[in-house]
């Protein structure tokens, strides 16, 4: 679904990126760690062009995304994103904030775009806070309602950039468990997180990141268990 | 007492004027508001040639005197390029050129101070650039700066006084006016003053009720 051929990116001198290959499959939740500066979020948002890469190739659903006469809009319709400091519209009510895009983007009517922000705020345990502002909101359920925002274009794909680490430690849980059920119903997801315990639940597959590399990938009991480089290993003894 | 007998026996001459100003101070509002967008998206444009016209346009207009800039409208295109505009075309153009360059600024400042976030979320929802500014990014710039939106609107209604010199016939004009038959040189113009005053005191106690409902309804 989506494959990245030796991709590279620089922020002038530095290289934040150094040729990253990678392939994610259709339904597979993957999960990215590393310590911080490691290019983990860089990485993640290079694949909906968000960062626009250096070099190498990106192909979305068999789409190279990374060609310049591309209209990369096509494609971020169907790649979610979720942000670590949620990002809603503060000016729109939680409705105008889920259904702006499938209005404007997709020309559903509002009917349509309503029926379906109704039930995702459901989803999300929100309904009750359809006409709230984001400011009226705690940071746990702004997460949710940017959760349920990005699910209304109906992505075949969802980035999450460290969404639970703005949060207070309460808060945590009720995020994790809406990203759990996602995961659960199928949706291919890429989640870049600092919650070990979460990453070993419902991650496919772990990737371990340091300086702008891979360094080691693979199952949750494989990469937690028994993780082959000493960098891994290195982290995991002072994360876990 | 007398300023008030004043104004009664000449309220025709007040009232008209008033009405003048108002329509141009209106006209230079709205155009220079338009046009400030305009400006403002054009400075912060990708394309050097276009970021380059409005920084130009922006420096240039802010500049010169507006007076200087009123004269080279209203008679120096008309000698050169018999390019003849009435009195209140010249007025309305030169009120929105200048206004337009400092609300462009303003512009500029509200929409660069809007979060980058904020775009990001737009643009990852598959929106494109011109969507996502109209929508998401204009919005929360122009509510962020109102006040300084409400300064320049107050500065364009006592700045049009100087349409005058051109002989348009706005409240200056009219009680210049007075001032040559009365042979009183005070009363006209305190009555003028005041005049100005309730315009702009009245126009920032509406801008002060506007900017509050804003602020209550998203408080962070």
């Amino acid at each position: 679904m989506i494959n990245v051929r030796n991709l590279n990116k620089s922020f002038g001198q530095l290289q934040i990126l150094k040729g990253i290959d990678l392939d994610i499959v259709k339904g597979e939740v993957v999960v990215l760690i590393g310590p911080s500066g490691s290019g983990k979020s860089t990485f993640l948002r290079c694949l909906n062009l968000l960062e626009v890469p250096t070099s190498g190739e990106i192909r979305f659903e068999d789409q190279l995304i990374t060609d310049k006469k591309y209209d990369i809009n096509k494609s971020r319709e169907k790649m979610g994103m979720v942000f670590q400091h949620f990002n809603l519209f503060p000016h729109k009510s939680v409705m105008e904030n889920i259904i702006l895009a499938p209005i404007k983007v997709k020309k559903m009517d509002k009917s349509t775009a309503e029926k379906i922000a109704l039930d995702l705020l459901k989803t999300v345990g929100l309904e009750d806070k359809k006409d709230a502002y984001p400011s009226q909101l705690s940071g746990g359920q702004k997460q949710r309602i940017a959760i349920a925002r990005a699910l209304a274009m109906e992505p075949h794909v969802m980035l999450f950039d460290e969404p639970t680490s703005a949060l207070d430690p309460e808060m945590v849980g009720e995020v994790l468990d809406v990203m759990k059920k996602l995961a659960e119903k199928g949706m291919t997801m890429v989640i870049v997180t600092h919650e070990m315990g979460f990453a070993k639940e419902v991650g496919d597959r772990i990737l371990f990141m340091d300086g702008g590399k891979i360094i080691e990938q693979g199952s949750p009991e494989q990469l937690f268990g028994n993780p082959q480089q000493a960098r891994t290993r290195d982290f995991l003894s002072k994360v876990l | 007492m007398k300023l008030f007998e004043m104004f009664w026996e000449y309220r025709s001459y007040f009232l008209s004027g008033l009405q003048y100003t108002l329509l141009l101070a209106a006209i230079g509002v709205l155009g220079g508001f338009i046009v400030g967008i305009f400006i403002a998206l054009l400075r912060m444009s990708r394309w050097r040639i276009l970021k380059f016209i409005g920084t130009a346009w922006v420096e240039i207009l802010r500049g010169t005197p507006m007076l200087v800039q009123l004269l080279i409208i209203h008679y120096g295109f008309a000698t050169q390029f018999h390019l003849e505009f009435s009195v209140l075309e010249s007025g309305a153009i030169t009120l929105i050129l200048n206004s337009s360059a400092y609300l462009a600024e303003i512009f500029r400042a509200g929409i660069q101070g809007v979060d980058r976030g904020q775009t990001e979320a737009a643009r990852s929802l598959g929106m494109g650039s011109g969507m996502t500014m109209r929508y998401i990014v204009l919005p929360q710039a122009l509510k962020n700066v109102l006040p300084a939106i409400g300064n320049e609107f107050i500065t364009i209604i006592k700045e049009s006084s100087i349409v005058y010199v051109i002989g348009a016939a706005e409240i200056i004009y009219q009680t210049y006016t007075i001032t040559t038959i009365t042979y009183d040189a005070m009363t006209p113009y305190l009555i003028a003053a005041i005049m100005y005053f309730i315009l702009t005191f009245m126009l920032s106690k509406i801008l002060g009720v506007f900017e509050r409902k804003l602020m209550n309804r998203d408080k962070r």
